[in-house]
């Protein structure tokens, strides 16, 4: 058994509306996956069928090599929810001790599970006075429990301040340098960035793009953008010999090009010696390659 | 088991702290020691044990109000999760979901234990206390006890059937005091009518007996006053009961909260979170 997650032609219908069509995707040991898309897009359909809470019509679905949902694929998956709620009247505290004894785990290392997440200080206060932030730590914090082979968690990072994000990527890497897989869901790009081994893009159902950044970054093949600041008085000179160029309110000029043509063209600019002041190389964002690939059916 | 034992004490300590065993348990004893007081008087004239008048007393007032409260904890213990977004973490955990609803049922079954023993106690103390006598209704006192506990089970897992099939806790509430209506008041009321219109006919002594043994209500009501020898000092429809054997109603009090659960764990395996 080498992956910790295989589906393999997944689709999903509610009534008429196509939820997930014909997607395929693997999870090894210790891979960190991000799953992107719009609202609707089908991550949270995908996560759900994963962990076995709605049926799926066709394809397959195997998890740690057991059926999603069965016992277990449950014993070795852990899940955070979206919007992670559990009953104001316990403590953080109770609560991480009732999930403790459902997983067959003493109750005792609560705490400690709290301690790593940050939430000690307020782990005998009830959950009914918690921030957004603080439940969803309480989330993070079941999802330590035990060792789980597969983490699935929807959008785990939002309600957390920027320092709090890299503390749970910190998590993140040490549990998949332990040989769990993970699977997470985002909308916020630039973090995924650095901290995921492959990007999963879904739109309307279907599978628009697979890779690391690096890869999608190049089957995109979006152009890049030179900005380009003449020195006093070349203005009009540099504008002449730029003739494609657009020229921003700035005065500066900004040049797009492929990325085949961007040593070239570099080469054009700098062969312009004293008339350049400054250069920008901008390559396309993250959001310019997201959007380039969940737009590219229909929309 | 264990998973159930966790389920149960983290339901026990949410129903503690949103106060349902102080308001059950303070609903039962107020109930119970107002019926002592009242169940004063007639002692002399049945010549029955005081405690035993009380018992007798008691299994009416319990009657409705052990389903009414059995209702009024369970009818949010699907829906509600459904609501707060709380089921679709639990059911990723390995633990089966008639763990989860067992777990909810010992839990909820313990408040009801308390409350019932606990108010029905201090009848028993008041009683005792004024006339020594009182000691010989004790056994019927426990019968009564355990029975208003299985009563309350059979409306529990009424109510969580109710609250998986519906997942919204507005409708499982609506429809929870339905339920308690149609079985608590209604029926009985139907039955009057089919005893007064029939005046002794063979829809008293045939259908009779098997419409009260199939209400889980009527069923415990039967079951106490006939194990007191109390039928014909009850009068209504108990009255109307002195011929069903004490174990075709042991049976109905006893079978009841089995398919009850059973209907539980159907509808909430068919709730897709």
């Amino acid at each position: 058994m080498t992956s910790t997650l295989q589906i393999s032609q997944l689709t999903k219908s509610f009534q008429s509306v196509e939820a997930l069509k014909d997607v395929s995707l693997t999870l090894g040991l210790g891979k960190r996956v991000a799953l992107l898309g719009h609202n609707g897009a089908g991550k949270s359909t995908m996560m759900k069928i994963i962990l076995g809470l709605i049926p799926f019509d066709s394809g397959s679905v195997a998890v740690c090599g057991a059926a999603p949902g069965s016992a277990g694929a449950r014993m070795q998956v852990a899940y955070l929810p979206e919007n992670g709620s559990f009953h104001p009247a316990l403590t953080g505290e109770e609560q991480i001790r009732y999930y403790l004894s459902l997983r067959g785990e003493s109750p005792k290392l609560a705490m400690g599970l709290l301690e790593r997440v940050g939430l000690a200080h307020a782990a005998r206060r009830r959950i009914g006075g918690y921030s957004k932030g603080m439940r969803q730590r309480v989330g993070l914090a079941q999802t330590l429990i035990g060792k789980p082979r597969l983490l699935v968690l929807d959008e785990p990072t939002s309600g957390l301040d920027p320092v709090s994000r890299r503390d749970f990527y910190d998590l993140l890497d040490g549990l998949a340098a332990d040989g769990a897989a993970i699977l997470l869901s985002s909308h916020v790009l630039t973090e995924v960035e650095a901290r995921t081994d492959r990007i999963v893009i879904l739109s309307q159902g279907r599978l628009a793009a697979e890779g690391t950044l690096a890869e999608l970054r190049a089957r995109a093949a979006l152009p890049v953008v030179l900005v380009v600041t003449p020195a006093a008085g070349h203005e009009a000179a540099l504008a002449a010999a730029f003739p494609e160029a657009a020229g921003g309110e700035d005065g500066r000029l900004r040049l797009s090009c492929e990325q085949a043509e961007k040593l070239p063209l570099l080469s054009r600019i700098t062969a312009q010696g004293g008339k350049v002041a400054d250069l920008d190389v901008i390559p396309p964002s993250l959001e310019d390659i997201y959007s380039h690939f969940s737009r590219r059916d229909g929309q | 088991m264990s998973r159930i034992l966790a389920t149960a004490v983290s339901e026990f300590r949410i129903a503690f702290r949103n106060r349902w065993v102080a308001i059950a348990t303070a609903m039962m004893a107020l109930f119970a020691l107002v019926l002592a007081a009242a169940g004063a008087a007639p002692t002399g004239d049945i010549g029955a044990d005081r405690l035993s008048v009380i018992v007798a007393s008691l299994t009416s007032l319990s009657v409705y109000l052990v389903p009414l409260l059995a209702l009024l904890m369970s009818f949010d213990a699907v829906a509600g999760e459904v609501e707060r977004g709380t089921l679709p973490l639990l059911l990723t955990y390995p633990v089966s979901r008639l763990q989860i609803l067992l777990g909810k049922l010992l839990a909820h079954v313990t408040i009801l234990g308390l409350a019932t023993g606990l108010g029905y106690g201090l009848a028993a103390v008041a009683a005792i206390f004024s006339d020594p006598k009182a000691l010989a209704g004790l056994p019927s006192l426990w019968r009564l006890v355990w029975s208003s506990v299985l009563l309350g089970a059979t409306f529990l897992g009424a109510g969580y059937a109710l609250s998986a099939l519906t997942r919204r806790t507005s409708s499982a509430a609506g429809l929870a005091i339905g339920l308690w209506l149609a079985v608590v008041v209604l029926y009985d009321l139907a039955l009057l009518a089919l005893i007064v219109s029939d005046a002794g006919g063979p829809l008293t002594t045939r259908v009779l007996p098997v419409a009260l043994l199939s209400n889980p209500a009527d069923a415990f009501r039967i079951f106490n006053l006939s194990a007191a020898q109390a039928v014909s000092a009850a009068g209504g429809i108990g009255g109307a009961a002195d011929a069903i054997p004490l174990w075709q109603s042991a049976a109905s009090i006893m079978l009841w909260p089995a398919a009850a659960m059973a209907l539980a764990w159907a509808a909430f395996r068919k709730a897709t979170p």
